[in-house]
């Protein structure tokens, strides 16, 4: 399994540069330079405008551009972003953890609740707990998460107060006191919920159905032949099976909540990687939006490998070489 | 033998067992009663469909409770009624006083499971075996049926062992508490000849060394001659002849029983299929409502087959049969007209 992760983080280089590649002819595609947001073209000397250009290497032919590029992001120099007049890097490492603790409680959330209220609709299918809950996942499922987000706002955060509704830490907290910690779970509680509840549906439904077909298998019949309790049948010989798809599923989902929680972000203001990287893109930060789709990409890859060494763990009919 | 030894382990008493298809119940066995008793062989033949399966799975209570049920009869097992007993009172009997392998050995283990640890569930289910004794057992249980290396092949999963060594898993499972009834439903029928052969032995071991009854369900009377004490042979949910094997096989009276006889496959060919029965087993929804339900497909049929149903009796001592060419099986109605 060593040699199979390994073998697997270096086929990742090749697939990386040319990721690279991509987002760097990208960004220089894009309409306008990072520099023209930065000087008024009409009040500036067009002479200093070119001789910024050279200092800057922006006359630079394009290979030497982007080797640059390159070796810079390599050694963690992200470059300096022309809207925060701050590293690149420094901005990004400072939403990485929101994003991280974001990703992690709604999926802790999504998964909780999709093995409680799965497990027990696969055990009594088509009765009324059954309907209830496949009621709660088809308005899951056709809500839109911003909607949902929003709703959730008026009432908890509005109407009832309970939760803050937007930030990701009440200002003028120590960080590494108790309170600085609460603080940023409050936070971060309503949009977990509202993401995490949402994409449950799903899971639940999923789950749900892969137990009914689990349950109607040749080696349930075994264990109960054996004198095996029903409980543990479904707690312990079809879980396990249907955990199987599950689990794989986790490895893809950090990567879209990491990337993708971008809406829920923005109506929460809370300062994750998705709402820096929507704001980047407005304003054309380029040093911030290269940096975060070359970090984005790099964390696709590993989700993937997660999800596969995932699989190898929980199946043991996958042997990974 | 003393009195015990020949006392019913297993009585089935006009059994019915119906599926639902399209909002009805059909019967799949149609009044069936049987009788094993302790140490004794009994097979069921009969072609695909004949509700083999079925009838042993309602013995063990394994039929998907949602669209089948036991409509009407009785299951004794040692003298006391299982067919309505409560899941806690069945799980205390199946495994341990009566357990089962079935047809198809590659799907039967649980596939995330280590060898190991499913047979040792049988002794944590049953006994109180600490982790250490029901492994040991388990190593000591695979020797039995024949498994080489046991010490390795606990600890492995079910796709790395061939369809032979499954069923062999299987069986070690079954008698791991040393049940008194062993029902093997077609335990070799999707193996290949020489490990079916070796399979059949180490069942007849096993039979003698535990001094377990067994029902043994199978197609093929070949194995039946082999095996059996008694034979019942199956068609469309009924039974149409019992007797012991001597008189089954040198006496035969039902026809579909000697079509059957015809076509035993022998030892240089590999036919599985009973081929040479015209036509095939009805399905549930198409099953006729009176008269003999072979009469369709038999060569020797009378008009009044289609008309009034054959009742299974004795025609000579110790062998039934149920087929209006006997005059015993006759209703009685039907004489007196
Ligand atoms: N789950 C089910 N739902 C509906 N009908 C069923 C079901 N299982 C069996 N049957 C029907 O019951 C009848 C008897 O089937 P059964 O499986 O007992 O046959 P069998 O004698 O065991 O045949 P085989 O030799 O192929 O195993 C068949 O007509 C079959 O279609
Ligand atoms: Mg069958």
């Amino acid at each position: 399994m060593l040699q199979y992760t390994i073998r697997r983080l270096l086929g990742m280089i090749p697939m990386l540069l040319l990721i690279s590649f991509v987002v760097f002819t990208l960004a220089k595609m894009m309409p306008g330079d990072p520099f023209g947001g930065e000087i008024d073209p009409t009040r500036t000397d067009p002479k200093y405008i070119e001789e910024m250009r050279e200092k800057l290497g922006y006359n630079d032919p394009i290979y030497v551009q982007y080797w640059r590029w390159i070796t810079k992001f390599l050694q963690g120099d992200f470059g300096i972003s022309t809207t925060h007049k701050m590293p690149a890097s420094e901005i990004i490492m400072e939403r990485i953890p929101n994003t991280l603790l974001l990703a992690v409680t709604s999926l802790v959330i999504t998964y909780v609740f999709a093995f409680f209220m799965g497990m027990y609709a696969g055990r009594k299918p088509y009765t009324i707990s059954d309907h209830v809950i496949a009621g709660y996942n088809y308005i899951a499922l056709a809500v839109p998460s911003f909607v949902a987000a929003i709703v959730a706002i008026y009432f908890f955060s509005f109407k009832l107060n309970l939760f803050p509704y937007s930030g990701s830490v009440a200002i003028g907290l120590q960080p590494g006191t108790w309170e600085y910690y609460v603080s940023r779970l409050h936070h971060v509680a309503l949009p977990a919920l509202v993401l995490g509840l949402m994409s449950t549906a799903s899971y639940t439904q999923f789950l749900r159905n892969d137990i009914i077909e689990n349950s109607r298998k040749d080696y349930v019949r075994t264990a109960r032949a054996k004198g095996v309790k029903e409980s543990k049948i479904y707690n312990k010989h079809i879980l396990r099976n249907s955990m199987i798809p599950l689990v794989t599923f986790l490895g893809f989902d950090l990567v879209t909540l990491v990337s993708g929680a971008v809406i829920t972000e923005t109506i929460f203001t809370y300062p994750g990687l998705g709402q820096l990287f929507l704001q980047s893109v407005a304003t054309r930060d380029y040093a911030v939006v290269m940096s975060i789709t070359m970090l984005l990409s790099i964390f696709t890859l590993l989700g993937n490998l997660i999800a596969d060494l995932l699989y190898g763990i929980v199946d043991p009919r996958i042997r990974l070489e | 033998m003393s009195e015990r030894d020949v006392s019913a382990l297993l009585e089935v008493k006009d059994l019915e067992t119906s599926f639902l298809i399209n909002g009805k119940y059909y019967n799949a066995v149609d009044g069936v009663s049987l009788r094993v008793n302790r140490k004794q062989i009994v097979g069921i033949v009969g072609e695909s469909g004949c509700g083999k399966s079925v009838m042993s799975l309602s013995i063990m209570n394994l039929l998907p409770k949602n669209i089948s049920r036991i409509r009407r009869g009785e299951i004794v097992f040692e003298g006391k009624r299982i067919d309505h007993l409560g899941e806690e009172e069945l799980n205390r009997i199946r495994g341990k006083e009566m357990a089962m392998i079935f047809q198809e050995p590659m799907t039967s283990l649980n596939p995330v499971f280590t060898i190991g640890s499913q047979i040792a569930e049988v002794f944590f289910t049953h006994t109180n075996l600490s982790k250490k004794e029901a492994r040991q057992r388990s190593i000591e249980l695979l020797r039995s049926v024949g498994i080489a290396r046991p010490e390795s092949v606990v600890n492995e999963y079910p796709h790395q062992l061939s369809g032979g060594m499954r069923q062999r898993v299987m069986i070690a499972m079954a008698i791991a508490c040393r049940p008194k009834l062993l029902i093997a439903d077609e335990p070799t029928t999707a193996l290949d000849v020489t490990v079916q052969a070796q399979i059949l032995e180490l069942l007849k071991d096993i039979q003698a060394t535990n001094e377990m009854a067994v029902m043994l369900i199978t197609h093929d009377l070949g194995v039946v001659a082999e095996m059996c004490d008694e034979v019942i042979v199956m068609y469309a949910g009924k039974i149409v002849e019992r007797a012991d094997v001597h008189s089954l096989f040198y006496h035969p009276k039902h026809p579909y029983t000697k079509l059957l006889m015809e076509s035993i496959p022998r030892m240089d060919r590999e036919v599985e299929t009973l081929s040479s029965i015209r036509g095939i087993v009805p399905s549930l929804a198409q099953m006729p409502r009176s008269g003999c339900r072979f009469a369709e497909r038999c060569p020797k049929a009378m008009p009044e087959c289609k008309i009034v149903t054959p009742k299974l009796t004795e025609h000579s001592p110790g062998h039934e049969v149920a087929c209006l060419l006997y005059e015993e099986s006759v209703p009685v109605h039907e004489v007196m007209k």
